[in-house]
């Protein structure tokens, strides 16, 4: 890959918390590329949201090197990259704090000096991809959790960034708040943007994500699609973290059922079990030889 | 479970309003939590899960304020009527971030805190705590900071400082949203352990639909603020029409099976666990063999 074709680039990146001399992070090298959506997940501790810090220039490195967009963090001002990457925090309740809905999405493009017609554009469009239409005028901690975390989305969308970092969006979510979430990443994958999500909810990295990098103790365990990092449940157990259940079980059935070893979705599994079935029913016949190398044994 | 016999929860008509609210949080809620049971409540964001956990240990109403109709009973207490101090004796309770919990330097001076304030004596401090550090599988922690534990440490902790307090009930509310997933095992493994081991009453407002099938009796639903179903995890999560109504993540095999079932294709049994799931599909595809 070319450079200009990179989004970000970590060059032996190290962080130490003083004043306790504590290191997030042991040298860690990473290049995403520009569009692609990338799961980041390991243990509490593993240094994920310290690595996040580091992408937007909250944190600098203690040595190694971040460029994002080109540009290096440590000769950039927070503010220029703040329109090249956007960072939502972990815990909504940290970031909100204008009256209204609408305030709060247009302070960040405010205060990039744009016109108030671009800045109102800018809300609009804010508005619509985050579903907010019915709470622009209502007082942004008094919404629900889930529409909280969308108004923290929303408002890092009108800075208009090329490059979207996530910290763990979907934590205390539920099931619904969890995939809306999801989606509106999904979204801007499509359209374009560089997107890294770092959660503890593996089936959603599974179903969304099309590589996925595995954090250990500071370091990079894993970095591969996100098929074959979950192909490696004995790695990811040493850094705390357990494979979705539906790729556990496509794991642990025996291989001559013909059944695909890898699934990171239950349509995955499902469809060639009810193929499969299918079959089966009418004619009890041996199934698996129609079926024999029809799967690969890996992701 | 231990035999459920005793009522230690009894919900009796509860409906709830935070002040200057006119929507209930909680309407008509009726049901009975027995003795060593380990019981679960789902429900979206805005259910009334944690309203209904704060009920337990009487902050709803007597510190937020608003109003409460019917009345609840828990270890022979009412709600309304014992005071928080009291109540805590007998209702321990561990929130969804530990950050917001610990505040000591030492995760024996943690523990010892609830029991401290009692006036409990000294030595009786002591043999509690290190027993409740022992309970959580955190012997040998006694001198560690909880601000240099893991996650799922530092929820195991919150765990033991509620259980120096001997309740007889132990509500966690979203305890291990923002653990990882060995972590969350983890703390769903001890609260497990000492509802078998001390016949423990354990309610736990959760998402983690494949934890409350390997771990819970019961399950409650709620939603808007009303208890719409209860039942053992493998009723709930069996309930295609209940899960269409009410977004509850059901643990990952059920919804294989449901999936399976709207083609026409069913496992002999109803999966919840991976291991079942396993059988069923051996089962329904091996038999071609």
């Amino acid at each position: 890959m070319k450079d200009n074709d990179l989004a970000i680039v970590v060059e032996d990146l190290e962080y130490v918390y003083e004043p306790h001399s504590l290191q997030a992070i042991r040298g860690i090298n990473l290049a995403v590329g520009r569009g692609e959506f990338v799961g980041i997940v390991g243990h509490n501790g593993a240094g994920k949201t310290t690595l996040l810090k580091n992408l937007v220039g909250l944190l600098l490195p203690t040595s190694g090197r971040v460029i994002v967009d080109g540009l290096d963090t440590r000769q950039t001002t927070v503010a220029e990259l703040a329109t090249r990457v956007g960072y939502v925090m972990q815990n909504p309740d940290q970031q909100l704090f204008a009256q209204t809905v609408e305030e709060e999405i247009a302070f960040g493009p405010r205060n990039l000096g744009l016109a108030e017609g671009e800045v109102k554009g800018r809300v609009q469009a804010a508005i619509a991809l985050t579903g907010l239409d019915a709470f622009r005028q209502e007082f942004p901690p008094a919404l629900a959790k889930g529409d909280r975390a969308k108004v923290v989305i929303g408002s890092v969308l009108a800075m208009r960034p090329d490059i979207f970092v996530f910290d763990e969006p979907t934590t205390g979510q539920d099931y619904r708040g969890c995939h809306q979430i999801m989606q509106i990443a999904h979204r801007l994958h499509r359209q374009g943007h560089t997107v890294l999500v770092v959660t503890h909810d593996v089936a959603l990295v599974a179903e969304y994500t099309g590589r996925t990098v595995v954090l250990c103790q500071g370091e990079v365990l894993l970095d591969d699609t996100t098929a074959a990092v979950f192909a490696q449940p004995d790695m990811l157990r040493r850094t705390h973290v357990t494979p979705p259940q539906i790729t556990q079980l496509a794991q642990a059935l025996p291989r001559e059922l013909g059944l695909p070893a890898c699934a990171l979705t239950v349509e995955q599994l499902g469809q060639p079990i009810a193929e499969r079935a299918r079959h089966i029913a009418p004619k009890q016949q041996r199934a698996g030889l129609l079926w024999e190398g029809s799967y690969s044994s890996d992701c | 479970m231990t035999h459920p016999s005793e009522p230690t929860i009894i919900v009796d008509d509860v409906s709830y309003r935070y002040p200057r609210t006119k929507r209930y949080a909680l309407r008509h809620l009726d049901l009975t939590i027995h003795r060593g049971e380990f019981v679960a409540v789902l429900g979206e964001n805005g259910a009334g899960k944690s309203t209904f956990c704060q009920a337990l240990n009487g902050v709803v109403p007597q510190s937020r304020g608003g109003r409460m109709r019917g009345r609840i009973v828990v270890g022979g207490l009412d709600t309304q009527q014992a005071t928080v101090a009291e109540l805590a004796q007998k209702v321990g309770i561990v929130l969804e971030d530990p950050e917001t919990q610990l505040f000591t330097t030492s995760a024996l001076s943690e523990v010892a805190f609830g029991p401290e304030n009692l006036g409990v004596d000294p030595e009786e401090i002591l043999r509690r705590a290190r027993w409740a550090l022992k309970a959580v599988g955190l012997a040998g922690y006694e001198d560690h900071a909880p601000t240099a534990l893991s996650g799922g440490q530092k929820q195991r902790l919150a765990i033991a400082a509620a259980l120096a307090m001997h309740p007889a009930v132990l509500v966690l509310d979203e305890a291990t949203s923002q653990l990882d997933p060995m972590g969350t095992v983890e703390v769903f493994s001890v609260v497990r352990e000492l509802n078998g081991q001390y016949g423990l009453t354990i309610v736990m407002a959760t998402n983690k639909g494949e934890q409350v099938a390997q771990f819970c009796d019961r399950v409650l639903v709620l939603h808007d603020g009303e208890l719409v179903a209860q039942g053992t995890p493998r009723e709930i999560f069996a309930d295609a029409e209940l899960l269409g109504r009410v977004m509850i993540r059901a643990p990952q095999v059920s919804q294989l099976a449901t999936y399976l079932e709207g083609r026409d294709t069913s496992l002999a049994d109803f999966p919840i666990t991976l291991d079942e799931a396993r059988q069923g599909i051996v089962q329904l595809i091996g038999e071609a063999y």
